[in-house]
């Protein structure tokens, strides 16, 4: 029961915390839209003033614009992929009592805890090199030609390994979702003679179902934002095979030192993610109602 | 009065006491790359503070990209966090123009007239010094002695582009794991277009004619892009287009390269017998020319500069004048022995006989620097200063996106003439809205 002064106590004793939040996330994004809006080059200061959309323009006219769209929307996918289907796999198996549970299930998660420029490193130097890595020694031993990663298929290579570094967070969800499933129920449609991959489809997957929203729509959170992995291994290229919506932002910022078309790709960016946002949520969210 | 207040009031005059040492003092704030010869200047500081007891050293030492952007942003607000930067050749020109760099006069003793004139004139505007270089880079040659005596060539001091494909055609042998030339393909305007430019010139390319239109449609360029390109598909490492700096100095150092052609600091890297396998065998050359008077070797120098927005000019001034003097290199030698001491930017250090026999690649060093003139790369004459780059604040941007062309190119996705067309399409976008091109 709330009289109308009580209500209003509660609302000035709410409203601190409402502004910090609001100053949290409404300054930044303002400041981006006001840059956005201003020729300004770092290095050209005499030169910078309102220019309404120019730059919004000048962004959507780079030639790579629309490649690195389809290669952000590529990268994205393809990790949640490898992660979604590769995640429920390994959760599956080490979800059973075997011997050794608790260092192997430690070793599957340990590539989260490693950091991904010190990944994509490793990855780039000790796996794909062409000349010394081991996937190159691999294919000579059994005398094939070594496979150029990453001049040849630049983003599949970003891509696995952006996946071998998210596959770990994906299995460990999916992992405590299965623990949750009771295990009566996959009994009793043993007992009804359900074969194994009828009872992994009709119980286990819609079981997981919530646990890969979770996994699908945090991933995307950050999947889109992926640089170093790109910085260091291809930046960008060959020509600009691997570039990203990210990356051409950094590219904008850092290296044309222009404020201004890095804020308006900032703001292109943060449309982009809400779109995709938006598209998940209607894919996915069916089943959160199910 | 208590013993507890009268210590109180004790610690309060100490305290005071120590505010007014403090204030008397100076505190500079150095930024600088994380390179060996930075690194040790650090550890010799010690003798500066003796010598200047006022001042106060504080460092903010920088991956060299990540120093470039924090100290990109910091002179261009004008928020003056900085009052000692290391900067390079690119950024001089650039910032001195802008008055965002505090001019040097180093006074008598520092003997400005010692630099070496092709670093001096980089590092200048108009005549006036406005960095002072802590030492200086070209690029050359070094190849696999044993390698090219077994496939019986011989690589000259003074070596044309022909004699450079002739020997990787000698010397490379891909079942061996031996490629007969490394050279960078990673795209970036630091990276494969460091190289390119320089080799560029040696073919009379230039960027930019005197009126700032972009060259890449001239026949230059198009035989300085076919070569190069022919060169690495037939005898480069597989994956070239990712290899930069780091790469191919990994590649040579295991030996799996008959050649290279890079940074003149590579030189004590790849004769360094910890790191390197094949330490005993290194030859170095002169970077190629064409027959055309200029040969392909750039000129890089990492400087101490000033910006206007410090409140320590003095003071910085002051401690430019011990890090990059004279007595400087004494320290060096004293402590860690005379091939050690910051290379390429004093002629005393050329000329004495010691730090000569201890490098052996001193001469070269030597010769490879004076190669270059910074206001005449090219055969023709051009509107830019520099030499693997153009001096202008675009060309970081539009140096990466033409490097991504041709590092595309050398993926095998492009020809020779459509890589020349989008660079000609780029460049000409660029300079148009950048307001060059009226």
């Amino acid at each position: 029961m709330s009289t109308q002064a009580s209500r209003s106590a509660a609302r000035v004793m709410l409203a601190p915390a409402v502004v910090v939040l609001l100053v949290w996330m409404i300054v930044p994004l303002a400041m981006t839209l006001w840059f956005s809006v201003q020729r300004y080059n770092l290095l050209r200061p005499e030169d910078s003033g309102f220019i309404w959309f120019q730059n919004y323009a000048n962004f959507v006219a780079t030639p790579a614009f629309w490649l690195a769209i389809l290669n952000t929307l590529l990268l994205v996918l393809g990790v949640l992929a490898i992660t979604v289907v590769g995640g429920i796999l390994i959760a599956l198996l080490i979800d059973r009592p075997i011997w050794g549970q608790g260092p192997v299930r430690i070793l599957v998660i340990s590539p989260f805890f490693i950091m991904p420029p010190v990944a994509a490193l490793i990855w780039k130097n000790m796996f794909m090199n062409p000349t010394n890595g081991l996937f190159a020694a691999g294919f000579r031993a059994v005398g094939l030609q070594p496979v150029e990663w990453l001049q040849d298929w630049p983003l599949v290579s970003v891509i696995l390994i952006v996946a071998w570094q998210w596959l770990p967070f994906a299995t460990l969800i999916l992992l405590t979702a299965l623990q949750s499933l009771s295990s009566e129920q996959l009994e009793a449609a043993e007992m009804d003679g359900a074969p194994p991959l009828k009872r992994f489809w009709y119980i286990t997957l819609p079981h997981l179902a919530r646990a890969i929203t979770v996994v699908v729509l945090i991933q995307t959170i950050f999947l889109l934002g992926i640089l170093v992995e790109i910085l260091v291994t291809t930046n960008g290229g060959p020509g600009n095979e691997s570039t990203t919506l990210t990356y051409l932002v950094y590219f904008e910022a850092i290296l044309d030192t222009d404020a201004g078309t890095a804020a308006a790709g900032g703001v292109v960016a943060v449309i982009l993610a809400n779109i995709v946002a938006v598209f998940l949520m209607r894919a996915i969210g069916k089943n959160l109602d199910a | 009065m208590t013993a507890t207040t009268r210590a109180l009031l004790g610690a309060t005059a100490l305290c005071a006491l120590g505010w007014a040492a403090a204030a008397q003092q100076t505190t500079l704030t150095i930024a600088t790359v994380n390179n060996g010869d930075m690194v040790r200047m650090q550890g010799l500081t010690d003798d500066f503070t003796s010598q200047n007891p006022d001042i106060a050293l504080e460092w903010v030492t920088l991956e060299e990209n990540v120093l470039r952007q924090n100290v990109t942003t910091d002179i261009a607000t004008g928020g003056g966090q900085y009052d000692v930067i290391t900067i390079g050749t690119y950024e001089v020109p650039i910032w001195a123009r802008q008055g965002w760099l505090v001019p040097l006069d180093l006074g008598a003793e520092f003997d400005v007239d010692d630099l070496l004139p092709p670093i001096r004139a980089g590092l200048s505007v108009d005549g006036t010094l406005y960095a002072s270089p802590f030492y200086g880079e070209s690029s050359f040659v070094m190849y696999r002695r044993d390698l090219a005596e077994a496939a019986g060539v011989t690589i000259p001091d003074s070596p044309t582009w022909a004699d450079i494909k002739a020997a990787a055609a000698a010397m490379h042998d891909p079942d061996n794991g031996v490629y007969g030339i490394c050279l960078r393909g990673k795209a970036g305007w630091g990276e494969n277009m460091a190289f390119l430019t320089t080799m560029a010139n040696s073919y009379g390319a230039r960027w930019f004619d005197e009126t700032w239109q972009p060259q890449f449609d001239t026949e230059q360029w198009r035989a300085a892009i076919t070569d190069y390109l022919d060169l690495m598909t037939n005898y480069g490492p597989p994956g070239a287009s990712s290899n930069g700096f780091n790469e191919n100095l990994t590649l040579f150092q295991q030996g799996s390269c008959g050649m290279w052609i890079d940074a003149t600091v590579a030189g004590s890297f790849v004769t360094d017998p910890n790191n390197s396998t094949v330490a005993d065998s290194v030859g170095f050359a002169l970077a190629p020319d064409n027959g055309l008077g200029k040969r392909a070797n750039w000129l890089w120098a990492w400087s101490l500069a000033i910006p206007a927005s410090s409140d320590a000019q003095d003071a910085a001034k002051t401690f430019i004048a011990w890090a990059t003097g004279k007595g400087y290199t004494d320290l060096v030698a004293a402590q860690d022995g005379i091939a050690n001491v910051p290379p390429g930017t004093r002629t005393s250090l050329y000329e004495n006989p010691e730090y000569l026999a201890a490098a052996p690649f001193a001469q070269m060093t030597i010769d490879s620097i004076n190669a270059a003139d910074p206001n005449n790369p090219t055969v023709d004459p051009v509107p830019y200063t520099g030499v693997q780059f153009v001096a202008i604040p675009e060309f970081q941007g539009l140096g990466t996106a033409v490097g991504q062309v041709f590092s595309d190119a050398l993926a095998g996705n492009k020809t020779v003439d459509e890589a020349l067309a989008e660079a000609q399409a780029i460049a000409t976008q660029t300079m148009t809205e950048a307001g060059y091109i009226k």
